[in-house]
């Protein structure tokens, strides 16, 4: 630390005797302020360190804290809590494998549900109308979908799509309750498509016009070049978009549960009632008395958090591999 | 040669068919979008008069009331959460794009991200465990925090992208003069880059303006007004859920007038957005 100052302290008392030349300061004046001006800098720099590493922490310290308040759950049950298949709170019986399954099902239905569209919207921005008002609009129109409250997601969902749904299931001749995990899967699907479509976008145009001319002069067609050239080469940053859209759909609370019928039951079929991860914490989570009860929904939390990161990083290393490419 | 002809028509055929299609399914999109707008406007546009933003909410049974503490408490919580977010955020920011290949960057990068990621239901239970918990009480100032956590990624990756986009000559011009670094960083280069720092803070806000989830058990929402941070706290998105969830058709009222507010406090805050970042193309 002592080298720096000396390799600071010449540089600013030039500073200062310019400053003390133009405004005709006293020189001891001026050897103050920049004395104060050096240990402002070395604060200063000590200060964003600071910040980056509280950054750190603050990660750290939450994967941390999720795992000591689980604890009691992770000892009184291990295993078993991932494969037991009843939820009973009353009688102290913890297994969380229907809300594994429900948070599976409703997420990957979510997601072919939603991927036919980020990808067409992701093609059609980025390789048939790349400017233009028609691609500015759809553009608008996607940030906006990413925009609304997932609170006014679910809102709407419970008064317009259960309606829906369930005359939906009297025709199909099915018990039509209306929510489900059928509705929950329509509304995510909603909710994710910016993420995938976005993303899905930038790397479409990043494909190198010289490879799409190519292939045009050797006649291809359009739907050809966009079938054998654009889409093989941006396949892993269109699957990158996918696996973020999951790790979305994967973690999000509000509209799943106004819409999926909150019984922690194993599902039997796509329109059953059923119950997430997430929306079994936002439910109960006040209601929980006693240590194990509270701490089984805090292992699903650790569960959510731990499956969400991983997710979500390899999405980050295939973007940033596609790019530096 | 009529064989060849048949097959290249057939090929033209297809292209134009997929185009169809990806159109249709691009646009397809719209539909949901339209739908809640109207849905929303249509119920909401009723309800909504002086009475209904300046007046307390009214127990089941009585007409009329309205949503003044939600209103006040989104305010409150919102503003807390961004004096919290955003110098830690800019900071952050300025460190990653100073230090681009630190030991500590790179982690610190990489937490940014994880950060991103977390699902907002986790970040509450954190938080209820880091504040209410060891203050005893749901309190509007722990549901800042809990909304501080999730903004805090957003700012910090907008501040770096746009500070790295700045030249470096800027940089080494005011050096050069013989300013010291920490005026070089906050009077020189965050003021060039201010808008797009600015753009990335008010995406923040409009992305934690309808969060719902980690307020459940934190700021945990309060049927009277309240204007003390340390106690709990309405706001807008709880009163939508709390109410949309209950049987009554009074209280539905409430939240239909109270999604079409915060309908329109989010979509402003998107186009302020949207403004400042083309500010922001056009001087670079």
């Amino acid at each position: 630390m002592s080298n720096m100052q000396q390799v600071n302290y010449p540089q600013t008392l030039i500073a200062g005797n310019a400053l003390n030349k133009s405004k005709g300061l006293k020189k001891s004046v001026a050897a103050k302020k920049s004395f104060s001006q050096i240990k402002f800098e070395k604060i200063f720099k000590s200060t964003l360190v600071l910040i980056a590493l509280s950054v750190v922490i603050i990660v750290l310290a939450i994967f941390l804290t999720l795992v000591v308040q689980s604890m009691p759950s992770i000892k009184a049950l291990g295993w078993k809590f991932l494969g037991g298949k009843t939820w009973d709170p009353v009688s102290n019986v913890f297994g969380a494998y229907p809300f594994l399954i429900g948070t599976l099902i409703t997420s990957f239905l979510a997601l072919v549900i939603s991927v036919p569209f980020s990808f067409a919207i992701a093609i059609f921005l980025g390789e048939y109308y790349p400017k233009g008002w028609l691609s500015e609009v759809l553009k608008n129109v996607i940030e906006l979908i990413a925009a609304i409250p997932s609170v006014i997601y679910g809102f709407w969902g419970v008064f317009v799509l259960v309606p829906i749904v369930r005359d939906l299931e009297t025709r199909l001749g099915i018990l039509p309750y209306g929510i489900g995990i059928f509705t929950a899967s329509l509304i995510l699907a909603v909710m994710i498509v910016p993420y995938a479509a976005s993303l899905g976008r930038e790397v479409v145009r990043m494909v190198p016009s010289a490879l799409k001319e190519g292939a045009y002069s050797l006649g291809a067609t359009r739907f050809e070049v966009i079938k054998n050239v654009v889409i093989p080469y941006a396949k892993s940053g269109l699957f990158a978009g996918i696996l973020l859209s999951l790790g979305r759909a994967l973690g999000e609370t509000m509209a799943v549960t106004m819409v999926i019928g909150n019984s922690p039951i194993i599902p039997t079929s796509i329109f059953s009632p059923g119950h997430t991860m997430a929306s079994v914490i936002a439910n109960e989570f006040t209601e929980a008395a006693d240590s194990i009860y509270l701490s089984s929904l805090i292992e699903m939390g650790l569960l959510l958090f731990v499956v969400t990161v991983i997710i979500n990083v390899i999405g980050k290393r295939i973007i940033k591999r596609f790019t530096n490419e | 040669m009529n064989k060849t002809n048949a097959h290249i028509k057939w090929r033209i055929a297809k292209s134009n068919i997929a185009k169809t299609v990806i159109l249709v399914l691009a646009f397809a999109c719209v539909i949901p979008l339209l739908a809640i707008f109207f849905y929303i406007i249509k119920e909401g546009v009723t309800k909504i008069n002086w009475h209904f933003i300046v007046s307390l909410p009214k127990p089941v049974g009585e007409e009329g009331g309205g949503i003044a503490n939600a209103l006040l408490g989104s305010l409150l919580i919102v503003l807390c959460a961004s004096i919290i977010a955003i110098p830690i955020g800019i900071l952050c920011g300025i460190y990653l794009s100073e230090n681009k290949n630190t030991r500590l960057a790179y982690y610190s990068r990489l937490a940014v991200d994880i950060l991103q990621g977390v699902p907002s239901i986790v970040v509450g239970i954190i938080i209820y465990f880091w504040i209410v918990k060891e203050t005893q009480t749901f309190s509007a100032i722990s549901g800042s925090a809990a909304l501080a956590l999730m903004m805090l990624p957003i700012i910090v990756r907008s501040t770096e992208e746009t500070l790295k986009l700045l030249p470096d000559s800027l940089k080494e011009a005011a050096l050069a003069l013989g300013l010291p670094y920490h005026r070089v960083i906050l009077k020189v280069l965050l003021p060039c880059g201010i808008s797009g720092v600015l753009s990335g803070v008010i995406l923040s806000v409009a992305r934690i303006a309808g969060e719902t989830a980690p307020l459940l058990f934190t700021a945990f929402g309060n049927p009277y007004l309240n204007s003390n941070i340390f106690k709990p706290m309405q706001s807008l998105p709880l009163l939508i859920f709390n109410y949309a969830t209950s049987p009554y058709d009074d209280w539905h009222n409430l939240a239909w007038g109270a999604s079409l507010i915060l309908l329109i406090w989010v979509l402003l805050l998107n186009i302020i957005t949207k403004i400042t970042t083309r500010k922001w193309r056009v001087q670079l």
